[in-house]
């Protein structure tokens, strides 16, 4: 489903992909992990497509198409999400009408026909279902005043409606105490199947307690630097990030 | 500016005979400010209400005045129609009452609505406090002329206590031909009356004029107005209102303001809470894009115990449009307890576009709440990239975000239907 290979990209004229390569199926979740500055959140964001990151060398391949070629909003219809690691406020956007305006908007670049306010209305109050969010949250503006966990927990009911192909989970346990982050874990679950593909990127392997992957890569100064199963992030754990990737210069805080 | 009768505005506008009433007081009057005008001419930037809007190029213009085809000018009656407006409507065509586009059947008890020409003839004497105003303040260039000159407009008032459901529908149309006109208007809600009116200025067949609209808005103990002005004249107009306001004890008036059309235009709003207690809210947005000039002048004064104040006001500039924002607020000495708070915030959608803005506030009073603000930006870029990366396209992104940007505005207007359409017009109006 997703191929890079040997990606390198920048941000304000620094490297900080250096040669990153990474294959994913359908079906799989890969966790990416590394320290701070090693590269975690350019990935993701080069893969979504926010302005500002050069990519100066190597490919992005999504599907048999070129990803890099694509706008972020074409990204999206192909099947692409990002959960942000820090989602945005908006004031004024309503949750509901933003959700059905992004639903609608991938529908129509499909060329699919769109839903009309009462078929999107039964279709979210499925997926709270799912998600256990109050519909509260449906009424308020995007992400205004909502807690730290309550950000992360519509990101993932956003993923819900939205049945991306490629998920891409920045930092997503980040801020979140464990009663949030068992939710959250809780809705990644509902979501895996054999169509999807998840792609988490994290500091911390406590998220993996309750989002088993099937893969694990350490990231460290813009390339993947080991990859292994489970048993890799336990690893981590117990000694931290030193001693990771026999090729990496010592102290790259990149 | 030494001979103002040299400019080709001035000379064009004085070159127009005045309306003769035979009234005594209304002729000595015109004859007044037609003479502060050739004398005063136009203000330049030196005047402060007048620092941001050059009237050079205006000023070099010439216009006819008058037309005596406007009542046979064509007006796409579609046009005329606003949602959840279907009440009393006066239509004026280039400056002219014309009763075949106008509604005034059957008025609702308690209304009295007619055309200036025809008060003028039937009963004027009610209409010599307002008429009969000379205007002396450097800047008032355009009250003088218009003093001098309007012919026509609106006389309106509403009986002591009567409350009139359907809002009155004021229209301006500017149409075809290039010349210049003036209207002039003389509102007043008794006692405890409540109206809620529609002004609607608009284009017939684009074309380059100059006109100038003179309100002037009476409230008496506990009257409540409820004005929404849709401003959306031709590319080529030149519109210059000038509304007074006199609030006394207790009257509330809520103003919602669109700015949408013309090439320049300049909004006074003057308001004077003389009564205690009394309220007003001005809400508004302005969009001046292509070439654009959009310039709103607010002047507030409490003057009466508790009195309340709040305004605000969205600019939205894209291509090279120019907006400019003045909102000037005056507690008076005596006015103690009052409440005034004024925001006004701007976006810049293009590089070549341009907002001023300047809120001030001068507190004479005591045990007196005041918050003021004003503010220019851009769109958000993490906001947009959040849209984008959930589908939705960029210009949708943009207009959705702009949207949001200005929705507190019509927030509080209460008739859904027209809010909804008001929405939707200010949407149509972003850039692609």
């Amino acid at each position: 489903m997703l191929k890079i290979e040997n990606l390198h990209a920048r941000v304000e004229g620094r490297e900080i992909l250096k040669g990153l390569s990474l294959e994913v199926n359908a079906g799989e979740v890969h966790a990416i992990m590394g320290p701070n500055g090693a590269g975690k959140s350019t990935l993701g964001n080069v893969l979504s497509g926010r302005d500002g990151y050069e990519v100066t060398a190597g490919s992005v391949t999504y599907n048999g198409i070129d990803l890099l070629a694509l706008s972020p909003e074409a990204r999206a219809a192909a099947g692409v999400f990002l959960a942000f690691q820090y989602p945005v406020e908006i004031p004024g956007v309503n949750n509901t009408y933003f959700l059905r305006a992004a639903f609608n908007a991938q529908l129509k670049a499909r060329g699919e026909s769109e839903l009309d306010s009462m078929q999107f209305l039964k279709l979210v109050r499925e997926k709270l279902k799912v998600m256990q969010i109050s519909d509260e949250l449906l009424h308020r503006a995007v992400n205004e005043g909502f807690s730290g966990g309550e950000k992360k927990r519509n990101e993932i009911f956003q993923m819900a409606v939205l049945e991306p192909q490629l998920a891409i989970l920045d930092e997503t346990d980040s801020g979140l105490d464990i009663d949030a982050l068992k939710q959250v874990a809780q809705g990644v679950n509902a979501l895996r199947s054999p169509g999807r593909a998840f792609l988490m990127i994290t500091h911390y392997q406590r998220l993996l307690d309750y989002v088993v992957p099937d893969f694990v890569h350490v990231l460290a100064d813009g390339r993947i630097v080991e990859s292994g199963d489970r048993s890799l992030a336990l690893k981590l754990e117990a000694h931290g990030y030193a001693g990771i990737g026999a090729s990496q210069p010592a102290g790259a805080q990149a | 500016m030494s001979q103002p009768a040299s400019l080709p505005l001035v000379a064009s506008l004085l070159d127009a005979p005045l309306p003769v009433s035979g009234i005594a007081w209304l002729d000595a009057a015109r004859q007044e400010n037609r003479a502060a005008f050739a004398a005063g001419g136009l203000p330049d930037t030196r005047v402060e209400a007048w620092k941001y809007t050059v009237l050079r190029g205006l000023g070099q213009r010439s216009f006819a005045s008058g037309d005596a085809a406007a009542q046979t000018r064509a007006v796409d009656a579609s046009t005329l129609l606003l949602p959840g407006v279907d009440g009393v409507r006066l239509v004026f065509v280039n400056g002219e009452f014309r009763a075949d586009l106008s509604a005034l059947g059957e008025l609702p008890a308690g209304l009295s609505v007619q055309p200036l020409s025809r008060a003028l003839q039937t009963d004027a004497e009610p209409l010599r406090f307002a008429l009969s105003r000379h205007y002396r303040d450097v800047g008032d260039a355009f009250a003088q002329i218009n003093a001098a000159s309007a012919g026509d407009g609106v006389v309106l008032r509403v009986a002591a206590h009567a409350k009139i459901q359907r809002p009155v529908h004021l229209v301006f149309v500017g149409a075809e031909a290039e010349l210049a006109w003036h209207a002039r208007n003389v509102i007043e809600l008794g006692e405890g009356a409540q109206l809620s009116l529609v002004e609607q200025h608009l284009g017939s067949g684009e074309p380059s004029q100059l006109a100038t609209v003179v309100s002037d808005i009476a409230l008496r103990e506990g009257a409540q107005l409820h004005h929404v002005t849709l401003q959306a004249a031709s590319t080529g107009m030149n519109l210059i209102r000038r509304s007074s306001m006199r609030l006394h004890a207790r009257a509330q008036a809520t103003m919602h303001v669109l700015e949408l059309g013309g090439a320049l235009v300049r909004h006074d709003l003057h308001a004077e809470l003389v009564g205690d207690a009394a309220q007003l809210h001005t809400r508004g947005v302005f969009m001046p894009h292509g070439r654009q000039h959009v310039d709103t002048q607010l002047a507030i004064r409490h003057q009466a115990l508790g009195t309340t104040s709040t305004s605000l006001w969205r600019g939205v500039a894209s291509e090279r449009g120019r907006g400019v924002f003045r909102g000037a607020i005056v507690v008076a000495p005596g006015a103690d307890g009052s409440d005034a708070s004024l925001s006004n915030k701007n976006l810049l959608l293009s590089p070549g576009a341009e907002i001023d803005t300047k809120p001030e506030l001068e507190i004479y009073a005591d045990e007196v709440k005041a918050a003021h603000g004003a503010t220019v930006g851009q769109l958000d870029e993490r906001s947009l990239f959040y849209l984008r990366s959930r589908g939705i396209p960029l210009a949708e992104a943009r207009a959705l975000l702009t949207a949001a940007f200005c929705r507190a505005v019509l927030d509080d207007l209460p008739d859904t239907a027209l809010r909804e359409h008001l929405s939707s017009l200010l949407i149509a109006q972003l850039p692609a």
